[in-house]
């Protein structure tokens, strides 16, 4: 059972879409028209993997912040 | 409250002018919309159908009412909406708001994925590469629109779905009812709609049948029995008939569009012959130039007082986005009136923004980008085959194109 997430934006990937944004945006926000997580380690919360599976680049990676393990995107 | 009485004051409400400003000619994006986005960014405007709205002619204010969570979509089926078409639009991903819009987005948000879509490149460039084989089989003067533009979207998306693209006839009529304005009566719209979600129903029934198919439909046939909360029975039709009809006009118009701007570029056109490793920039900035929509974005209504452009725009009020007028801004785009295959900072917005920004997009570049390249590789001397005048364009839809293209090689 994980306590805590790990967000990463892969800045190289996003388009600024803003769909990540829109979603969840308590998390997430657009910086210089990229998307940048609010904070790197949060509470496990479903709406964080709603904006990573529907990220059209899949820049978007949520890790379990203890043991590393791949969250989302899924396949 | 100096500030709220400060905003009040300048919230003088000027008169709707009717919109759209002009019946369209050919590309060219109404030069109203520049002296617009220079004097009056938000403007008051009446369509032919629903309430008067705020028009947000400038980027920055394009971008605020599409993303801004304080903008939504799903207050629309409650209003009568501002919009070109006679009947409004009551369900669908483009009616509804988060959560209730990412529930459906995220079941077929997977399936259009950059990645996704790359591998069904291979594929796409066989089709397109097939239909400019038969085209030139058939010899000058050939219409693009008929041989290339329609067939190609249409097959990609029959496959990714699961459609029958010998059934192609039928649906394409019934989907071009989803994109007319005036061009068709009401009850001809309706019944062509019914259409099409019939025709959806039984290849929902024949996924049942046989759940092992693999494709898109068959993904969301089993995402709805899994879990009936995901996906009722109405939306699961909806969507997919929706992605068929999307899939369809859209990047059905803008191929022989691209084709027409890059031929009234010859320079440029001749560049990206000589070197197509320009040809994704080249369809990014085709994007931008072209203006795709007849209107606007969708009316998004205001959840709370929002001020956008030196307008308060009060809790409940709807609001439309330019995607064109946005794409020629010059404070984003230097010269935006150039066409610039090689342009280097290109964030337009031509596929929207935000949570409805469009989910197809990955797809119609790979597929823009296949049939730029193949066209311009393969016909070197590609040309109109009539005179400029005689081109016939579309009329009561709620896109910009060309008819028909005859063209010689
Ligand atoms: C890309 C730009 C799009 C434009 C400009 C557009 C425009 C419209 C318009 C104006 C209507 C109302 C038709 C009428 O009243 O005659 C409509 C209906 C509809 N659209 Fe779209 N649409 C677009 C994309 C989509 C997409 C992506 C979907 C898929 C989810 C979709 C699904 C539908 C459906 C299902 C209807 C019929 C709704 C009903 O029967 O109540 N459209 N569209
Ligand atoms: C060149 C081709 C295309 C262009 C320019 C285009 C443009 C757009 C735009 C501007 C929107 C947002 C409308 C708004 O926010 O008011 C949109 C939405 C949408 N498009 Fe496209 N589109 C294209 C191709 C496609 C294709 C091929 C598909 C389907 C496979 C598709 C499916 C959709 C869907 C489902 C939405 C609604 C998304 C949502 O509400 O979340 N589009 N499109
Ligand atoms: S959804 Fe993906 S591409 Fe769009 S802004 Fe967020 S991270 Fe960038």
């Amino acid at each position: 059972m994980s306590t805590a997430w790990r967000i990463g934006v892969d800045t190289s990937r996003c388009i600024g879409t803003s769909i990540c944004a829109g979603t969840a945006p308590e998390h997430f926000r657009l910086v210089g028209g990229l998307s940048a997580p609010l904070a790197d380690v949060v509470a496990p919360a479903d709406v964080i993997l709603d904006a990573a599976d529907s990220c059209p680049v899949e820049a978007i990676t949520v890790h379990d912040a203890s043991d590393d393990r791949l969250i989302a995107p899924q396949e | 409250m100096t500030e709220s009485a400060q905003t009040t004051e300048s919230r003088s409400v000027p008169p709707a002018r009717p919109y759209p400003f002009s019946v369209p000619d050919r590309l060219v994006v109404d030069p109203t919309y520049g002296e617009l986005r220079e004097n009056e960014p938000m403007t008051r405007v009446k369509l032919p159908y629903g309430e008067e709205a705020w028009l947000a002619t400038r980027y920055e204010d394009v971008r605020t009412v599409l993303g801004d969570v304080r903008f939504g979509r799903a207050p629309a089926v409650q209003r009568d909406e501002p919009r070109l078409t006679p009947r409004q639009q009551y369900s669908g991903m483009l009616t509804m708001d988060p959560p209730d819009h990412t529930r459906l987005r995220r079941l077929v948000a997977k399936a259009f994925t950059a990645r996704r879509v790359e591998a069904l490149r291979p594929r796409t460039q066989e089709i397109a590469d097939g239909l400019v084989d038969n085209m030139v089989r058939l010899g000058p003067p050939a219409d693009l629109v008929e041989h290339v533009a329609t067939p190609l979207p249409i097959q990609v998306i029959c496959e990714l779905l699961g459609v029958p693209y010998a059934d192609r006839d039928r649906f394409h009529i019934w989907s071009e009812a989803i994109v007319s304005t005036t061009s068709l009566p009401m009850e001809t719209i309706q019944e062509y709609l019914n259409n099409l979600w019939g025709y959806i129903g039984a290849l929902v029934a024949e996924r049942r049948r046989e759940p092992g198919i693999d494709d898109l439909l068959g993904a969301l046939v089993r995402a709805r029995d899994e879990n009936q909360d995901r996906l009722s029975e109405t939306e699961l039709v909806e969507l997919a008939g929706g992605l068929l009809a999307a899939g369809h006009e859209t990047t059905v118009t803008q191929i022989p569009n691209f084709v027409y701007v890059l031929l009234h570029n010859p320079d440029q056109l001749a560049r990206l012959r000589t070197d197509p490793s320009l040809v994704p920039a080249a369809v990014e900035e085709l994007l931008r130039y072209v203006p795709l929509g007849v209107g606007s974005s969708f009316a998004r209504y205001a959840k709370e007082d929002v001020e956008v452009g030196g307008v308060l725009v009060r809790a409940g009020e709807p609001v439309l986005g330019s995607l064109s007028s946005a794409n020629r801004d010059g404070t984003v785009f230097a010269d935006p009136d150039r066409l610039d295959l090689e342009r280097e900072q290109n964030p337009h917005m031509g596929f929207g923004h935000g949570v409805h920004h469009c989910v197809g997009a990955q797809l119609a570049r790979m597929e823009l980008q296949v049939a730029v390249a193949t066209l311009v590789t393969r016909l070197p001397g590609l040309r109109l085959a009539v005179p400029e005048a005689e081109l016939q364009w579309k009329r009561g839809m709620l896109v910009r194109g060309l008819l028909g293209m005859p063209v010689a090689w």
